[in-house]
């Protein structure tokens, strides 16, 4: 009788101490969620400083937001310029991941990049973007120099440019990113038993076999993760086209992602369309997840 | 047991905790959400008896530091404390500055305003400044107060530039603000770009070369020929053109663009095609780059304040503090900017507000010497009659020109009969929408397109 109700008293303090984790996710994330959605059927607006609404209009934001049909281009922004970054990243991070990881390298200072290629995340994005603003500006130090170089005759406008404003961006992602990435994947590797590496070299595999035929299939899943990670993380990507191109994701809105056009809606606190454009951000965000997990996570000889 | 009852404890720490946070934020959410303030006969009451004894702390919302360096500089009785906070006697005076830049300012009042009515004593508003871009607004509401309830007759006012006051006139014609500045604008031109492709600097010969926007394109062919840009970018010429037009951004509710603004993209393409400007913002660094010699740029054009407030005129080496610019009419007449005083309503410091406006505003000598220190422009009619005819003055930075006669003139025929509450969002997103244009990317209609969408996501009241 008494052992029992003691074990019982455990369980109970096991739900207590749950208590603050589900009281913050309740508040924070999940009502949010729902006003959310609901917020997404009212007409709800500030002219002026008169508040228009809130008032009942059913779907008719979704319908604003589908009929333009620019919420497909700022999807289509964003996922190129995930790609652009997605993929040098994982690349980079793989190799100085293996290399950091192999023991029979012997890198000497691996110690010191390992903290070096993590310091660009450490700055905030928007001082990163205002760098490279600066920078890339039409008489900033990149252009006097490529002039004296004598690459060009006349100031390139990296900023008036589709393909230059998007690879500046990915480039910037990518330099904040790929010691995350990089870490994430060395912590991956080396949880891999180092016998099965040892036996690979007995057996006469040469470096590039042990990366292909060990390390990448053993580390599918922290590739799974780090995919999904960079994926949500990449579709709700703000700060530095925000800040690069002044909120106004020029040229042509090539560079306008779906989060700065949340936020275009916010100017006028219109939390009607905001909300709509939200549950759409967030029913993509559920299904690419799903897609990625179903696609990679789904492997039997992971069982 | 103790054990238990300590966890428990602290268990429940946490958890009321939580629930005292977001107490405080519902019921702040509530208060922001308050229709405008009841002026109820209690208010009005309350207003008389705070006059009677004036609230410890003055709080000034504003968008940069001209108003506060024009109060440091000539309010009598002034001291400054740090950057953010001064001294009127016993008043703390508290400076809450935030950028004007994609409506940060207007954002930051709105709340603060609509929260005026549950706002302690010391935490309300009592002065805010703002833009004839966006005076409607503010003055169109019950959030400002009126100036004849501060204490000032129209006899107070009559030196006043009419336009002046009718920014800040109310849809019911009441008087809502006060502005110590006029700004009708001129053209700056370097000096020594006109002598040496013109011939002259005399500003009566220049206005030749740019009497109308016909001479003053092919002034810019000329200027090119020279190796100079006409103007630092496209949009130099912007507020020329529309301050212009003969109509409204706004008609019932539809967004129109005027003639003359179209005249604007029109000749503005023609200059980006043939390099004789450049598409740089106003306020970037490309775009500053012309205030010295190596910027190559001919003119600017701007009001008063301009030369004062961002030329670089006190920086060596630029053209300003060598006194290389002279002033013209150029080809249209148009007015920049200009800085509004209002009273917040539910302010308890009536008599200093009063006595800040009054000073800075008709005070005839203290308005004087802002024009001599400063270069402003203020707005007094007679004094400014008599410094334009007075010989003794003249701009530093003007290579010793005196303006003012070109400025009263020019501030007498400012029309602002098609202001709109809409202005500052419709100026600023057409500019940023005709760069993709002039540069290339996107034909003109696909550029208008960006335009009207960008508009209806500021305004969502707006159509097209």
């Amino acid at each position: 009788m008494k052992k029992r109700s003691k074990a019982v008293r455990y369980n109970k303090w096991g739900y207590i101490f749950l208590i603050p984790f589900f009281l913050v996710y309740i508040v924070f994330q999940l009502i949010p969620l729902f006003t959310t959605i609901y917020n997404s059927f009212f007409e709800n607006y500030r002219s002026g400083l008169t508040q228009i609404g809130p008032n009942f209009v059913g779907l008719e934001n979704y319908k604003t937001l589908f009929s333009g049909g620019d919420i497909w281009q700022y999807a289509k922004n964003t996922m190129v310029m995930w790609l652009m970054c997605f993929i040098p990243q994982i690349l980079l991070s793989l190799i100085l991941g293996a290399w950091f990881s192999d023991v029979r390298l012997r890198l000497k200072g691996s110690r010191f990049f390992k903290t070096a290629i993590y310091l660009p995340n450490l700055i905030m994005a928007s001082a990163f973007s205002m760098l490279f603003f600066t920078l890339f500006s039409e008489g900033g130090p990149i252009n006097s120099l490529l002039l004296q170089i004598g690459l060009i005759d006349e100031p390139f406008k990296f900023f008036s440019h589709v393909w230059s404003s998007r690879s500046l961006i990915a480039f910037m992602n990518l330099l904040m990113w790929f010691g995350n990435t990089t870490i994430l994947l060395m912590a991956g590797m080396m949880g891999i038993d180092t016998s099965l590496f040892e036996a690979a070299e007995v057996d006469g595999a040469t470096s590039t076999q042990t990366f292909f035929k060990i390390t990448l299939p053993l580390l599918r899943p922290i590739l799974v993760y780090v995919m999904v990670t960079s994926l949500i993380g990449g579709l709700q990507m703000f700060d530095v086209p925000q800040i690069l191109t002044d909120g106004s994701g020029e040229p042509m809105r090539s560079t306008m992602t779906l989060i700065m056009f949340l936020n275009k809606h916010l100017y006028s606190k219109n939390y009607g369309m905001a909300g709509a454009l939200s549950v759409i951000l967030f029913i993509i965000t559920a299904i690419l997840s799903l897609v990625v997990f179903k696609v990679t996570g789904n492997d039997k000889r992971k069982a | 047991m103790r054990k238990k009852l300590l966890s428990s404890l602290l268990a429940l720490t946490m958890v009321v905790t939580m629930f005292a946070g977001c107490g405080g934020g519902s019921g702040t959410q509530t208060s922001g959400d308050s229709q405008a303030p009841s002026t109820t006969s209690a208010e009005k009451q309350e207003e008389v008896a705070a006059t009677a004894e004036e609230g410890k702390v003055l709080n000034i919302y504003c968008w940069n530091e001209e108003f506060k360096s024009r109060v440091t500089a000539h309010y009598p009785g002034y001291s400054e404390v740090d950057a953010t906070h001064g001294k009127i006697g016993d008043i703390d005076v508290v400076w809450n500055i935030t950028p004007n830049k994609d409506n940060a300012y207007q954002n930051n009042l709105d709340e603060t305003l609509l929260k005026q009515d549950s706002a302690a004593a010391d935490d309300k508003i009592d002065i805010f400044l703002v833009e004839a871009d966006y005076a409607l607004k503010y003055v169109d509401t019950p959030y400002t107060m009126a100036v004849s309830d501060l204490g000032i007759t129209d006899a107070d006012l009559a030196n006043q530039f009419q336009y002046t006051k009718d920014v800040v006139t109310d849809s019911n014609g009441v008087l809502k603000g006060l502005s110590w500045q006029g700004c009708p604008g001129a053209l700056f031109y370097n000096r020594e770009v006109a002598k040496e492709v013109l011939g002259t600097d005399d500003p009566a010969e220049v206005q030749k070369y740019l009497s109308d926007w016909d001479t003053f394109n092919k002034t810019a062919e000329t200027m090119k020929a020279a190796g100079y840009y006409m103007t630092a970018t496209v949009n130099d010429t912007y507020r020329t053109y529309s301050n212009n037009v003969s109509s409204k951004w706004v008609v019932d509710g539809k967004v129109v663009i005027d003639d003359n603004i179209m005249k604007w993209v029109e000749d503005s393409k023609k200059l980006v095609d043939g390099k004789m400007t450049g598409t740089a913002d106003l306020w970037s660094d490309d775009w500053s780059a012309g205030f010295y010699p190596d910027g190559k740029v001919f003119c600017y054009f701007g009001p008063a304040w301009f030369i004062n407030f961002s030329m670089a005129a006190d920086v060596e080496g630029s053209i300003g503090y060598n006194g290389g610019w002279a002033a013209t009419e150029g080809p249209q007449g148009f007015f920049w900017g200009g800085t509004w005083i209002c009273a917040a309503t539910g302010t308890d410091n009536v008599e200093t507000i009063k006595d800040i406006m009054l000073k800075l505003t008709t005070d005839e000598s203290i308005m004087k010497e802002i024009v001599v220190q400063d270069d402003d422009f203020v707005n007094n009619k007679p004094a400014m009659e008599a410094m334009a005819a007075d010989t003794s003055y003249s701009s530093k930075v003007l290579g010793g020109q005196n303006p003012l006669a070109m400025y009263c003139a020019g501030a007498g025929k400012i029309d602002l009969s098609n202001l709109s509450a809409y202005d500052q969002g419709c100026n600023e997103e057409f500019q940023k929408a005709m760069k993709n244009y002039f540069e290339g990317n996107a034909t003109l209609d696909e550029a208008l397109d960006i335009f009207y969408k960008a508009v209806t996501e500021k305004y969502p009241d707006l159509s097209y």
